[in-house]
């Protein structure tokens, strides 16, 4: 079993009548709701949590890429996982990830992705979501009708990109490029892993088995809702004759861990809300552009993950029924420990992504809830899956090969006559920051 | 009324409302489609033999894959006149439509005899930005669309249908429908219709409802000033779908102009 820890990044302080006041989380949110000095604070309380999940021993850091929105902040998730590449030493950088049908060229994908490999040794996870409709048809400006025939060119032209032996030319329908030659290529060949995160879409089952990627469902209804379409997406494997291994599907589930079951609910309970309510409140008309959902989709029943029908399903629930629904998985290690083992067993899942940071959570929660899953949950849950190879985890450099960032900083430079290192206002080492 | 379909080229097949007798006259509908009977054609029937073809994408019509930008929509709309028999004939069109109808009148001006532009599409002021239909929920929709949206007319239209087959059927149909019209009208809908307006001919005339809340009459300015052989007629009591408001007022204003 392997465990990523993934962060969306919210803004942390949506008024109360957040709800009531305003449409949508994401799209035309007001601008002046962002203070941009909090988004400093957040972004580096947010870069520790991520490095310290890779100190605590996770396997991945997660990143993803949303526009325009307070639900998560990384209009560039690439940005982030450059910053993590030189803090962290081990964990592999899962960009879930760029949507590429949203970059011109899309070879741009292809260099930022090959030098975050570069960089990291070669820890680099790389995922191509399609996108939400909010992020690429709202925001982006994108034709519904076409995106996904745009995103599966700018796929063929990544892929093409870092595998071509010679400089190419290619005369796609989105992009025409005389000269195509990647400077640098990616450390690990041909390429990194590809993991393509979903959102119950059945077209990106097939695509999935039918290039060996990781299917990741990124989903906030939890894994009893979500064992549908992990079942859609094991079915067409078996269809396809493809290996039934776990690893090949990746689940996000929200997860928080505290000393009792009780005190889990003391306190998570208004950061769920907070969650649930106002990051995931998105403007119907926003959710679903015409023709963003294939026909297919659509008559297959997945529910969207924001929007009216997805915000009725919701409607009116509490901890308890966020808990029974599996929307949430929470409590004492031991009954994390419970419930995980049989998610992931129902789902046949081999890579968790687990949200633990959510909504309001301030940082010192996000602390305890990680270093409590990190020394009395995750080791129980390792053996999971062993009788399976992971072909989906980077294939990273040999420990002894990897560079070093060099531990000059402060000391040196001051050593070195530069009166302003070090001047209040530079970071040391990590610590907890208060809420504003 | 009849109903036939007509295979175009192998790449299309469509389904076309053919209404009367008469001189040909095409008619182009609006990003909605069309309602499976529509009565102001039925009466524009009496007087003109009435092509109204559901556009790739609408209705039981296929092909929209093969239609990625104005060239290929004109020139679909060009084979089809030619398949037809009426290379030239009066076009009307609404809404997208229009934008459409514009479109064939410009790109070769002997196609259209005389052209009617039911509120068209085509144009953005920044001053007057169009309200996002892609967007708007059905409940808004009779307020975008229509000038009393507590008219029987507005209440039909945006009704919500109890029955859940009905309503998936509903749904999906809008989905089909609007996937085919964001070719012309995401998010903006400006394809450089601008650039070639000039180049229309035909006489034109330009109809627009006093009350059209979608595209404000801010754009009928523009459409008169930029096709030169044009007038403007406005619709009292009428929003953005006159043909269901005042179907009277605009049957009568139609048959004027291309009688005349």
């Amino acid at each position: 079993m392997k465990f990523t820890w993934f962060h969306l990044m919210p803004y942390r302080y949506l008024p109360e009548d957040f709800k009531e006041k305003y449409r949508s989380v994401w799209v035309d949110i007001p601008r002046d709701l962002y203070d941009p000095k909090v988004g400093h604070r957040l972004y580096n309380d947010y870069l520790d949590q991520l490095e310290y999940a890779d100190a605590m021993g996770f396997d991945g850091l997660g990143v993803n890429e949303h526009h325009q929105n307070a639900y998560g902040l990384m209009p560039s998730p690439n940005i982030i996982a450059a910053a993590l590449s030189r803090r962290t030493r081990n964990a592999s950088l899962v960009v879930l990830g760029n949507s590429i049908a949203l970059y011109n060229p899309p070879i741009r994908v292809a260099e930022e992705f090959a030098m975050l490999d570069v960089i990291s040794g070669g820890r680099l996870v790389a995922g191509f979501p399609v996108g939400t409709s909010m992020d690429t048809n709202f925001c982006y400006g994108e034709i519904p009708a076409t995106l996904r025939e745009k995103y599966y060119e700018a796929h063929e032209l990544i892929i093409k990109a870092w595998t071509a032996k010679d400089v190419f030319a290619f005369n796609g329908k989105y992009t025409k490029l005389r000269y195509v030659n990647l400077w640098p290529r990616p450390l690990q060949q041909p390429h990194p892993p590809v993991w393509i995160p979903g959102g119950g879409s059945v077209e990106t089952y097939d695509f999935c088995a039918d290039h060996d990627y990781q299917y990741s469902f990124l989903s906030y209804f939890g894994y009893i809702a979500g064992k549908k379409v992990a079942d859609g997406y094991w079915e067409v494997m078996a269809k396809k004759r493809k290996e039934l291994n776990p690893y090949s599907l990746g689940f996000a589930q929200v997860v928080a861990v505290s000393e009792t079951d009780q005190q889990a609910e003391k306190d998570y309970a208004a950061h769920m809300d907070y969650f649930y309510n106002r990051c995931l409140h998105v403007y119907n008309g926003f959710a679903d552009a015409p023709g963003y959902r294939t026909v297919k989709t659509i008559k297959a029943g997945i529910l969207g993950q924001v929007g009216e029908q997805a915000a009725l399903r919701r409607e009116g629930l509490k901890w308890k029924d966020f808990i029974d629904q599996g929307y949430v998985i929470a409590g004492s290690p031991r009954t994390v420990r419970e419930r995980l083992r049989e998610a992931m067993k129902s789902l046949n899942c081999g890579h968790l992504m687990l949200l633990m940071q959510i909504g309001s959570m301030p940082p010192e929660l996000v602390r305890k809830s990680t270093t409590l899953f990190a020394t009395e949950v995750m080791p129980h849950m390792r053996d999971l899956w062993s009788n399976f190879e992971d072909k989906w985890s980077p294939r990273r450099m040999a420990q002894n090969e990897i560079a070093m960032p060099a531990a000059v900083h402060f000391q040196n430079a001051q050593a070195n006559g530069n009166a302003r290192a070090g001047a209040p206002g530079a970071r040391g080492a990590t610590e907890v920051r208060g809420a504003k | 009324m009849n109903t036939t379909q007509k295979l175009l080229n192998g790449k299309f097949s469509l389904e076309m409302q053919v209404y009367g007798s008469g001189e040909p006259l095409l008619y182009l509908h609006g990003a909605g489609g069309l309602m499976p009977v529509e009565p102001f054609l039925e009466d524009l029937g009496r007087h003109f033999k009435v092509y109204a073809p559901h556009f790739p994408g609408y209705g039981e019509s296929t092909g929209i894959e093969h239609i990625d930008d104005i060239a290929d929509a004109v020139l679909f709309y060009h084979e089809l006149m030619d398949e037809l028999g009426i290379p030239t004939a009066y076009i009307v069109g609404h809404s997208m439509g229009g934008m459409m109808a514009a479109e064939v009148a410009a790109f070769d001006v002997h196609r259209a005899r005389k052209l009617v532009l039911i509120a068209p599409a085509g144009f953005w002021i920044d001053e007057a930005p169009i309200p996002d239909l892609f967007a708007a929920q059905l409940t808004e929709m009779a307020g975008l669309l229509f000038h009393d949206p507590n008219s029987p007319a507005a209440r039909m239209m945006t009704a919500i249908p109890s029955d859940f087959k009905v309503l998936e059927a509903m749904y999906v149909e809008r989905v089909k429908r609007f996937a085919a019209a964001s070719k012309f009208l995401w998010p903006i809908p400006d394809r450089g219709l601008k650039k070639r307006a000039y180049r229309i001919a035909a006489p034109t005339l330009l109809l627009w409802g006093d009350d059209d809340k979608l595209i404000p009459p801010a754009y009928a300015k523009e459409f008169e000033s930029r096709i030169k052989n044009s007038k403007l007629e406005i619709i009292r009591n009428a929003g953005h779908m006159v043909m269901y408001e005042q179907p009277e007022a605009l049957v009568g204003a139609i048959r004027k102009f291309l009688e005349g």
